[in-house]
């Protein structure tokens, strides 16, 4: 089989070229982000995969030449959390698939239930997304984040890296005026001090609980890895135990959501003590815990920079803020568009870094956290996130910044093969334009 | 009338108080005149002057504006902050209410609108009713009350809704096929329908007794007054085109009924609020004058929103309809103007039409173009100072004026914050010590009703 394999590969080469994942891109500025961008220069593409970028490379002969002579070349940005593929109509039950039943299910993957025919998909990557992380969720794991090329036939041509991370909702305190804090509990009404101590007693009571309960699930995963490895006598497989094997080991981030100082504080020590590695997401107070965040090395995803502020006092332009203080400190950060009907923002993923670049993050670290952090963050740099040989092709080409609203993404590339820009938006657009 | 006029008064010499502002060597974004390179004058709450050299009279607040764009006040044609309610959701027509009575003069999303630009909103009831209640159209001058910041001759309005949210309370939780439990009439778009034209039959009866009681008094016959109905009384203003009718809306179907529900009743809907799917009945909005105003990008979050395209408010404007961009939420009100350089790339239109979408389209809508909306001398200063282009993700808004009077200042609340963080610290620690001594009773925090609930 494998020889017939290999005798006609040749032949169908001769006869129709090399396949539509394998081209020359020649006369458009690269941005590689992984080095100062190269004007006027070459990227060659074989079978997906980048095979050479630079300046008057030598183009292969039986490759065909794509011009993108005035335009701009970068890696395809990452959506480094959302729910494309996971929810199609918001207020549709039946049309969502994110939040299981049960505190604990480490076991369930969100690759699985995402939807390849999800017309989310081609809308997002209209604007040059081309991986996305898929999260699932719920009060504490949720699930394992998938990561997922915004192209493919089939769930399995679409996944990157289908368990990048367990979700973790870190146990929390938060009052009402925060997301996640009160949850229609109506003792947490803080109009008077009286009822906002009740509130608080109530709130610390679950919190204490929630987080015996995650203690107890991880001690229990150490257990049953003893017993695991011990071959002992009448062991019995636990999906959900076993699915915890590599993130005590250390092998496999948790992605831990703690929006305020004390969760993110909480989380920092907690990780510590339980030794496993984590990521923050939706870290909205990152900004106050910069020093820890850095000494222990950990990746911030931050939510969306068009947000509102958490509290009422706080500065108005708080969250446009936060990546540039995050830059300073040199914590390593992407971004999110995760909020509330996250499926319908993940589009706006650069205006989200274009923000940043307003108000003090350097252009260069807004396009690199959409690029090439978001996928070291995932833990897959060495596939994509840059414009470098050996890395898939996922390519956006664009006539202008990829962080403006105004430009157009004239070419996208995913895996090296041309991804239709067309979606049903545009379609209905051409339909109706045309009404008489 | 005598309280209007003292307001005015007072408000007017307020302004006075102001010393006039030039912003020189700045690229000015009139919207209605083009982009002028040069100065911009503000005296006395109003646009004085705009050209390449504009004299200034003494005391002159100067202010250099090289490499930086000067442009209108940004109009949100529909908002819900500032209000401590939004729906009375217990019957289907609550044109008795209205959201005049319940503006929170403190919601610091006034302060947040007025940081991303936005110095005029139009404040609606929510959508939970096929007739909902009154609205009114406020300046967002912060730290004023809410009768100072009431926007001086604007038209009233009153908000209707169509589609899935006046049907959801009469929906039964049984699924599909189950009867209705005994929730509120309409359960469906038909009997949305229904309730409108009821409604409005009731009005045109209510306003004939009104006008053959006043046609006795003016012949001087005796008469007795019929009895005021507050429901019906709004709905007669609209029958009168005394009230404007500022209508969510949604699928391509329901429009249409409601268009020609005003038709058959003879009075006109000023604006058509999300009307998601106006690309589809364009030709019919159109024809009827009537406005749109929607979002740049929302789509798919409920499913009369699924076939919702970012390229509406461009088909609405290439097919002549009056067209503005809102936010309806308190944080997507921050970035209108990002909002509007989408429609650059979906649809293609020009960035002064972009830009019209957020300024003069909607002054238009709710007929205050005459007084705001775009950069002309005589018109209010409801100016904004960017340092960028304002259809640029990299650029923000530096300035606001209002009247001539400046209400937002970035580099003075990054220099205030210090300040402020102290005064927090000292206030918590007072009202701390206080808490240990059994005190107490104070309020410990505002979570503003209208923000985190979305209305769409």
């Amino acid at each position: 089989m494998k020889s017939l394999i290999l005798f006609l590969l040749p032949a169908a080469l001769m006869a129709a070229g090399a396949g539509d994942d394998s081209f020359v891109l020649r006369g458009a500025t690269v941005h590689t982000m992984a080095g100062a961008e190269i004007a006027n220069g070459t990227v060659i593409v074989r079978s997906g995969k980048i095979i050479g970028v630079g300046k008057n490379l030598a183009v292969p002969k039986d490759l065909k030449v794509i011009d993108g002579k005035g335009l701009q070349v970068y890696p395809g940005m990452i959506d480094a959390g959302t729910q494309v593929g996971l929810i199609e109509i918001n207020s549709i039950r039946e049309s969502e698939d994110t939040t299981e039943i049960g505190k604990f299910n480490p076991q369930l993957v969100a690759l699985t239930a995402v939807n390849p025919s999800s017309e989310h998909i081609p809308v997002t990557r209209f604007n040059g997304i081309t991986t996305v992380a898929t999260m699932p969720e719920g009060t504490l794991i949720g699930g394992q984040v998938s990561l997922i090329h915004l192209d493919g036939w089939t769930t399995d041509e679409m996944g990157v890296k289908p368990r990048a991370g367990l979700q973790l909702h870190f146990p929390t305190i938060a009052l009402p005026g925060g997301r996640g804090g009160g949850g229609g509990n109506p003792d947490a009404d803080p109009s008077s001090p009286l009822a906002a101590a009740r509130a608080f007693t109530t709130l610390k009571q679950n919190y204490d609980k929630e987080m015996a309960e995650l203690n107890a699930f991880f001690e229990e995963a150490h257990r049953y890895k003893l017993a695991k490895d011990a071959k002992m006598v009448g062991f019995k497989p636990d999906l959900k135990l076993d699915a915890m094997i590599p993130v005590i080991d250390g092998k496999e981030p948790i992605l831990v959501t703690a929006r305020r100082e004390r969760e993110i504080r909480d989380a920092i020590t907690w990780a510590d003590k339980q030794k496993v590695k984590i990521i923050l997401i939706d870290a909205a107070e990152a900004y106050k815990v910069t020093k820890e965040i850095k000494d222990h090395n950990i990746p911030v995803i931050l939510g969306p920079t068009l947000a509102l502020p958490l509290g009422e006092d706080s500065d108005y332009d708080q969250a446009y803020r936060t990546p540039a203080a995050l830059q300073k400190a040199g914590i390593e950060f992407s971004f999110a568009t995760l909020t509330g009907g996250s499926n319908l923002a993940s589009r706006n993923l650069p205006y989200q870094a274009g923000q940043a670049v307003a108000f003090g993050l350097s252009h260069d670290d807004a396009i690199r956290a959409v690029t090439k952090n978001a996928a070291d963050i995932w833990g897959v740099g060495d596939q994509i996130g840059t414009v470098e040989e050996g890395k898939w092709a996922d390519l956006l080409v664009v006539d202008g910044d990829p962080l403006e609203a105004q430009s157009q993404i004239k070419m996208l590339f995913i895996k090296g093969k041309p991804v239709d820009l067309d979606n049903k938006q545009k379609d209905l657009y051409e339909k109706y334009l045309n009404r008489p | 009338m005598k309280k209007l006029a003292l307001l005015t008064l007072i408000s007017t010499m307020a302004f006075a108080a102001d010393a006039p502002v030039l912003i020189q060597n700045a690229t000015i974004l009139t919207i209605t005149n083009g982009t002028v390179k040069g100065s911009i004058l503000l005296q006395d709450g109003k646009i004085a002057a705009i050209g390449d050299k504009v004299m200034a009279p003494p005391g002159t607040v100067v202010i250099d504006g090289a490499g930086k764009y000067v442009m209108p006040g940004i109009i949100d044609c529909h908002s819900h902050i500032m209000a401590e309610a939004i729906n009375e959701g217990s019957v289907s027509v609550s044109s008795m209410v209205g959201i005049p009575d319940v503006l929170n003069p403190e919601d610091i999303a006034i302060y947040r609108a007025l940081a991303g630009g936005v110095t005029t909103a139009n404040i609606l009831h929510g959508s939970a009713n096929s007739i909902g209640g009154k609205t009114i159209v406020m300046k967002m001058r912060w730290g004023k009350d809410a009768e100072e910041m009431k926007f001086e001759g604007a038209m009233p309005g009153i908000k209707f809704a169509l589609g899935e949210n006046p049907k959801r309370a009469g929906q039964s939780a049984g699924g599909r096929g189950a009867a209705p439990t005994a929730g509120r009439y309409p359960a469906t778009r038909m009997g949305v329908e229904d309730v409108i034209r009821e409604a409005f039959n009731d009005a045109v009866a209510y306003k004939a007794t009104w006008d053959f009681y006043n046609a006795r008094v003016a012949k001087g016959e005796v008469a007795i007054p019929p009895a005021r109905d507050l429901k019906l009384e709004p709905l007669v203003e609209v029958l009168e085109g005394k009230r404007l009718v500022h209508a969510h809306c949604y699928r391509q179907d329901e429009i249409l009924m409601l268009l020609h529900v005003a038709d058959d009743y003879h009075f006109k809907i000023r604006t058509l609020q999300h009307v998601l799917e106006g690309y589809k009945v364009a030709k019919e909005i159109q024809e009827r004058g009537t406005g749109a105003s929607t979002f740049a990008d929302w789509w798919a979050y409920k499913i009369e929103a699924n076939d919702a395209i970012p390229y509406n408010a461009a088909i609405l404007v290439k097919k002549g309809v009056l067209t503005s961009l809102n936010s309806d939420d308190a944080e997507l009100m921050r970035h209108l103007d990002k909002e509007a350089a989408k429609t650059v790339k979906y649809g293609g239109l020009t960035e002064t039409e972009a830009l019209s979408l957020i300024t003069i389209n909607p002054a238009k809508q709710l007929m205050i173009d005459k007084k705001v909306g775009s950069l002309e001398v005589g018109k209010d200063a409801d100016v904004l100072l960017y340092d960028g282009h304002p259809l640029s993700n990299f650029s923000k808004v530096t300035k606001v004026w209002i009247d001539g009077h400046e209400y937002f200042d970035m580099d003075q609340d990054v220099q205030d914050r210090p300040k402020k963080e102290a005064e927090k610290k000292a206030l918590v620690t007072k009202a701390a010590a206080e808490q240990r001594l059994g005190g107490g009773g104070g309020r410990g925090g505002n979570n503003s009703a209208a923000q985190g609930v979305p209305q769409q």
